[in-house]
């Protein structure tokens, strides 16, 4: 301990190193493997080489960009809905729960405590051609006789809704949580409305945990692909099911790589885009 | 007018409510279903045989053990070198804070599966075997940044008196951290090791991607749901459920009673200016 003492400014560097040696040799090098494979031809059974072949990610691009689209399309939507179910929910919380604020916020959380891939199965219960929702909606001629929900987007935009809405409900439940109501006595004071006082004072303050809401149920619905499988058809599959299909079922790997990489660059692209609008500092608190 | 809007917004919440909790019901609910046939999808009536009988499909029991022993050798990695991260990163200022930050912030901004393309790449290039190791490197890794999160939030608003007030009793660095701030950070670090654990007994994505022919309870279900689904694998998820649940609600009544002992003054003995001057009138 002596040495230590004497050197001081060393120990940070040890307090570091054995995290940031697995994060660089676990995330970065793995991201280099994945760029170098992304630049080979050749086929599984030949052999892949390395040859600069910047014709995998246009051939990934022209090949699917529809699930590029679709991706992007369902994310949005997604988080948009999350966003509108979550909002008001977490500031009824925050404002009015009174004492059972944690009980409530631990309800929010549950569904992250089954089983994502089993969480998914049971909208295939709830959606089921059979089952209750798919007949109500029948009854009421929103659906026709022989409309259903599985295997239409609106079931996997809605397994997507449902995984990732505590993402984007916490952050915003934080920032409401710190709202301080001086802020709003004051805005009554001043003969704000409760629509002026929510508008001006409550949702700007709200703002970062909507952003940092936002980014957290984007990034990870993008790169989905299981709401696509279990609730959809390929005809609703996303970028993740080709991924996935090609890395682990076709062994393309140049185009998986190729294609994990341009999902990894539009997303990162979207998110220097709103770190630019709200500060760094925020994005990596 | 007004009265009907004062209900609006409870009545949104309760059905939100709804809808965040209807799966979970119809996950236990079904777990107590006795289907006829193979699938599992209309209710046919009662019964506790999956409950009794839970690992009576092969291969159930054997991924229920692997998720677990993965998920606590993954967690108490990560939570240690999650805690180092953190500890340096609060505490002390050197060169590269931000690029450090940036590191460990960039693993959670990346879709798991471009994480698990690119371990399983690394391994194919390096002829590593996928098994029981890699998918622990691959947990370890998404799991750390989360625990980082977890305990820099809490340090930041740590109160630095007690180690100083160690520190000139004469404790050296070594104590005061080992008698001080880890008894004070352990909750902080209980609850980022929940998390880590939680995250990693329920991933798929990544897992799918660099397990080999090692199957964890999630890669089960997967492989069940290209065929029919048994009850029994609602039954192991209600209980994962039942067993988190818990643990959250003790988590949170411990923090509860811990942030209030830690504000309660001083028994009368030892009246300290400090606290004199911040009591708030009863």
């Amino acid at each position: 301990m002596g040495w230590l003492h004497r050197h001081r400014s060393v120990t940070p560097y040890l307090l570091l190193l054995p995290g940031l040696a697995w994060l660089a040799l676990f995330f970065l090098v793995p991201l280099g493997f994945l760029g170098y494979q992304s630049l080979q031809t050749g086929t599984f059974e030949s052999g892949y080489t390395f040859d600069w072949a910047f014709s995998n990610y246009w051939d990934a691009l022209s090949t699917y960009h529809e699930q590029f689209v679709r991706s992007f399309a369902y994310a949005g939507i997604a988080t948009l809905v999350a966003l509108l179910v979550s909002y008001p929910l977490v500031y009824w919380i925050a404002f009015r729960a009174g004492r059972w604020k944690n009980v409530f916020l631990l309800l929010i959380v549950a569904p992250l405590f089954v089983t994502y891939l089993v969480r998914t199965l049971a909208w295939l219960n709830i959606l089921a051609d059979e089952g209750p929702v798919v007949g109500a909606l029948r009854d009421l001629h929103i659906l026709g006789p022989e409309g259903r929900l599985l295997a239409t987007p609106v079931a996997v935009v809605a397994g997507i809704t449902y995984n990732f809405l505590p993402f984007m409900a916490l952050p915003i439940y934080v920032s409401l949580e710190q709202v301080d109501q001086r802020l709003l006595e004051a805005a009554e004071d001043l003969y704000a409305s409760a629509r002026q006082a929510f508008l001006r004072v409550t949702l700007p303050l709200s703002a970062p945990g909507i952003v940092a809401g936002t980014l957290l149920t984007f990034i990870p619905a993008a790169g989905d692909f299981i709401n696509a499988q279990l609730l959809g058809t390929p005809r609703q599959y996303m970028v993740g099911n080709v991924i996935q299909s090609k890395f682990l079922e076709l062994l393309d790997y140049p185009a998986a790589a190729a294609l994990s990489f341009i999902l990894m660059a539009l997303i990162l692209v979207a998110l220097l885009v709103y770190a630019r609008a709200v500060g760094s500092e925020r994005l990596t608190g | 007018m007004r009265r009907v809007r004062r209900y609006v917004l409870p009545a949104y919440a309760l059905l939100a409510f709804v809808y965040l909790l209807l799966p979970i019901g119809v996950v236990i609910l079904f777990s107590f279903n006795a289907p006829s046939g193979r699938f599992n999808y209309v209710w046919e009536g009662f019964t506790l045989d999956n409950w009794l009988n839970w690992d009576a499909v092969p291969g159930i029991r054997d991924a229920v053990i692997k998720s677990l022993e993965l998920a606590l050798v993954s967690t108490i990695a990560a939570t240690v070198l999650g805690t180092l991260l953190a500890l340096a990163i609060v505490r002390h200022r050197f060169r590269g804070r931000g690029a450090t930050n940036l590191l460990i912030f960039l693993p959670m901004s990346t879709p798991e599966i471009v994480l698990g393309a690119s371990l399983l790449t690394l391994y194919l290039n390096m002829r590593i075997v996928t098994g029981f190791i890699t998918i622990f490197i691959a947990h370890v890794l998404f799991i750390v940044s989360y625990i980082v999160v977890t305990i820099k939030a809490r340090l930041i608003d740590f109160d630095r008196h007690l180690e100083e007030a160690a520190a000139d009793l004469g404790a050296n660095e070594w104590t005061t951290f080992r008698k001080v701030t880890l008894p004070l950070l352990a909750p902080a670090i209980l609850s980022a090791a929940l998390l880590g654990f939680a995250l990693s007994i329920d991933d798929f994505v990544i897992t799918y991607f660099v397990s080999g022919p090692t199957t964890t309870f999630p890669l089960f279900v997967w492989g069940a749901a290209r065929v029919a689904v048994p009850p029994q694998v609602n039954v192991v998820a209600s209980a994962i459920f039942v067993v988190a649940i818990l643990v959250a609600l003790g988590n949170v009544l411990w923090g509860l009673r811990s942030r209030r002992t830690a504000l309660e003054p001083m028994p009368q003995a030892l009246p300290v200016p400090e606290q004199l001057h911040h009591a708030e009138p009863a």
